[in-house]
């Protein structure tokens, strides 16, 4: 117990220092002031000026395009994978509907598998197609939010920045160094990292293994820095070859949280208001502590049901006890436990452990933090995701103080307001919307593995992950169904881009405003106590939306397992 | 809202979308896997090529990847749920323990009648292999499947559990057996992250070098009790 507090501590400490520097670091990256040769060779291949700026839509629109033409470059390079090289294992090209939902599920910064890695993608697919989907996914995130902090620093302007500018400058000035760094150190750790695809070895019991390889540690690296989470194998960073020990493990942990808790403090630092950014990134930090102490509380006490037939789930100097079905023994409860909430909250997706054989109440956490969607929160998306609620909350405290609502010197009003609902709304009515759909359309339920409660949570995970980007699954359920490939990844679509775009407005309307000074009446929003208030109002709208749906599935689940019902 | 003019749409937003995905797909999918293999082949040549143990000239797994061990002299795996497919009828799988072509879990929830079911037949099964009383409680290891599949470890409440047996069928000493066991666990890294462990694969390798079994090498068999 006490190892895991201070494993706990040490992580949060390191995540934290790790968020200042490269929350400076991006704040340099995004005040645009000189440009590198390679950044100023990119900018004439494109054929842009990077002096000019641009109004939001046209920034939001640049966006859209770029996306769309990368997302059918990916589908089309996924179609034609029989024909492409370094495809040693001759796998066939995926079909059309799965082919739209993987080239969807990686540019939305989702990566949802509907497919096994090991068998449904080439060497060559998994470079050019899914490692490159994920830089250009994550960092249309992280420039997304670099557009809407520009817009929201600014008074009485147009321009929110070009977008050109700010991609390529991130993906030469972050996304790629890092990412490098961090797959050498994987490969030191044992991640493979080669052009070959697999090896044949033969057991000591005289069996043939076939170990699958290939270009594992380049996409590993930007899969947890981009908070993306699509695994090179199926079962994704509990791979021994993806995640070989607990160095690794607490690597990808640090890589999920590092951009998300940066641009708390980017924020702070361009908006020149930095208590500002601690206070958002205080908002973060609780909401995350108090879900990984449930996760935690819930898998290592373990399932009473296994407990009662002979497993011996209990802590002592040999063993780590807890419930390990569906997680790794090199991790344990609590390294376990820390990924689970970090890669739900962070929106990555990556799994180190089944979450489908989570205890009822840590598939709860792993649920409610894809709903609330902003705890730490994918690349970029996070933030604003965080900015709408704190936006929401200022809404709500002015009406009871009966004044007009001000967020960082400028006035909220009608249209402010509306944009933002418009996001929050359209989060769970994709969510509840398409569960609802798919509970009663012919023949989903044969996908389901698991039956009673849980087979509900499979559904509702499943359509909750999609629309937060988040890519994680129960992954027992059979997605793989040109139902669910198509509204899956229409979930996908439509959970990216109904967050990003009427927020990106809503910085643009901020922006041609003009910046008022505080006044008596002002609430100010960079204290504890509009923290809490902030952390008061994620709960209850993400409470009154979710719990019923909650209800259904984990929550009676829960007290079905206590009681000894099983399925 | 401003949209842009018709002028604009194509200099400023559909010839450098076009661009954008052909250059950044060759700089990020290509240029830069590339020189990672390169730069991982050059500097960490044996973990780049999956960690492969040789003895001999002969390769006998990934140090990282558990094998299915099924002989009494043999510390055993955790349980795994990996198929493959099935050879007389493509369409369909049969189990097929640490298969590392296909990762694969139950992903069976806590309240679900078929798990509940295969950790009581291996309770049951365990402890009858490593003669254990009736209430002996197991290691929730060794009944619970991985996540992968391919977990290379158990804990040291399990190996100290399967010792007496492997002892017995090495013709061991009691001082002996424990003296590896022991030189094979792994701590916690740094006293912090992780569990303490022991790859069994490493374990059972070092146990063939130094103590040949002493009861006859029984015919191998599939033994598929994971199911």
């Amino acid at each position: 117990m006490l190892i895991t507090i201070a494993k706990f501590a040490v992580v949060l400490a390191l995540m934290t220092g790790l968020a200042v520097i490269m929350g400076m670091y991006l704040a340099r990256v995004f005040n645009l002031g000189s440009h590198s040769l390679a950044e100023r060779q990119t900018y004439r291949l494109l054929g842009i000026d990077a002096s000019t700026e641009m109004s939001w839509s046209h920034y939001a629109l640049a966006l859209l395009m770029s996306n769309a033409v990368m997302m059918l470059l990916g589908y089309a390079l996924l179609r034609l994978q029989t024909w492409l090289p370094w495809n040693d294992l001759n796998i066939a090209a995926q079909t059309p509907d799965l082919a739209f939902n993987t080239a969807a599920s990686f540019i939305t910064n989702t990566n949802w598998q509907a497919y096994s890695g090991e068998t449904s993608l080439s060497n060559f697919s998994q470079m050019a197609v899914i490692t490159f989907l994920m830089f250009v996914g994550s960092t249309s995130g992280i420039v997304a939010a670099a557009g809407f902090m520009r817009g929201m620093s600014r008074s009485s302007a147009q321009a929110i920045g070009n977008f050109w500018v700010d991609f390529t400058r991130t993906t030469y000035r972050v996304m790629l160094p890092l990412s490098f760094v961090m797959a050498l150190l994987y490969i030191w750790q044992g991640i493979p990292q080669t052009l070959d695809s697999s090896a044949v070895v033969s057991t000591l019991e005289g069996a043939k293994q076939q170990l699958i390889v290939g270009a594992v540690a380049s996409l590993e690296s930007i899969k947890h820095i981009g908070t993306n989470g699509g695994g090179f194998f199926s079962m994704n960073a509990a791979h021994p070859f993806e995640n070989p020990t607990p160095l690794t493990n607490l690597l990808h942990i640090l890589s999920m949280l590092l951009i998300p808790a940066a641009l708390t403090y980017t924020f702070g630092s361009m908006l020149m208001k930095r208590k500002q950014g601690w206070v958002f990134f205080g908002t973060f930090l609780v909401l995350f502590i108090g879900f990984l102490a449930l996760t935690y509380h819930a898998e290592q006490t373990g399932n009473p049901l296994l407990s009662a037939l002979g497993a011996d789930q209990s802590v002592n100097s040999l063993q780590g006890g807890g419930n390990l079905e569906g997680k790794e023994l090199r991790f344990g409860i609590a390294d376990t436990s820390l990924f689970v909430t970090t890669t739900t909250g962070a929106t990555t997706g990556s799994v180190n452990a089944m979450h489908d054989s989570l205890t009822p109440l840590g598939g709860l956490v792993a649920l409610a933090q894809m709903m609330l969607n902003c705890v730490f929160g994918g690349d970029g998306v996070g933030l604003i995701n965080l900015i709408q609620y704190a936006i929401l909350t200022v809404f709500f405290v002015g009406m009871m103080i009966g004044r007009s609502p001000e967020f960082l010197g400028k006035k909220i009003e009608a249209k402010e307001i509306k944009l933002v609902m418009l996001s929050v709304l359209a989060h769970p009515l994709c969510v509840l919307g398409f569960t609802a759909l798919a509970t009663v359309w012919p023949g989903t339920l044969d996908s389901l593995n698991n039956l009673g409660p849980h087979g509900f949570s499979e559904l509702l995970y499943a359509y909750t992950s999609g629309t937060a980007n988040n890519g994680s699954a129960f992954a027992g359920f059979n997605a793989n169904t040109p139902f669910f490939n198509t509204t899956i990844g229409l979930a996908m679509l439509l959970g990216r881009f109904f967050t990003m775009l009427p927020l990106l407005a809503v910085a643009g309307s901020l922006a041609a405003k003009k910046t008022l000074s505080e006044s008596a009446g002002t609430v100010p929003t960079a204290t504890p106590l509009f923290m809490f208030l902030v952390v008061f109002i994620i709960l209850v709208v993400g409470g009154l939306t979710f719990l019923p749906a909650l209800a259904l599935g984990p929550l009676v689940e829960q007290l079905l397992m206590l009681s000894g019902q099983t399925f | 809202m401003t949209f842009p003019t018709k002028i604009l749409m194509w200099p400023q937003i559909i010839r450098p979308a076009l661009i954008a995905a052909v250059l950044f797909m060759l700089i990020t999918g290509l240029l830069y896997p590339l020189l990672t293999v390169l730069a991982g082949q050059t500097l960490f040549p044996f973990q780049a090529q999956g960690s492969v143990i040789t003895r001999d000239g002969k390769t006998l797994g990934s140090a990282l990847i558990g094998q299915n061990f099924t002989q009494p002299y043999y510390f055993h795996s955790r349980p795994s749920m990996t198929q493959m497919t099935d050879p007389n009828d493509p369409n369909s799988s049969i189990s097929h323990p640490y298969n590392p072509a296909l990762s694969a879990a139950s992903n069976l929830g806590p309240t679900s009648k078929s798990l509940l079911s295969s950790v009581h037949s291996r309770v049951q099964e365990y402890r009858k292999l490593n003669d254990l009383s009736a209430n002996t409680a197991v290691p929730v290891d060794a009944v619970t499947a991985s996540a992968s599949g391919l977990d290379p470890h158990i804990s040291l409440a399990n190996a100290y559990l399967q010792a007496q047996r492997v002892r017995v069928n090495r013709g061991m000493s009691q001082e002996q057996i424990l003296a590896v066991v022991k030189a094979h666990s792994v701590p916690r890294t740094l006293e912090l992250f992780g569990e303490p462990r022991i790859n069994v694969l490493q374990l059972n390798i070092a146990l063939d070098e130094q103590f040949k079994p002493v009861l006859p090498t029984t015919k191998l068999h599939e033994n598929n009790h994971e199911e």
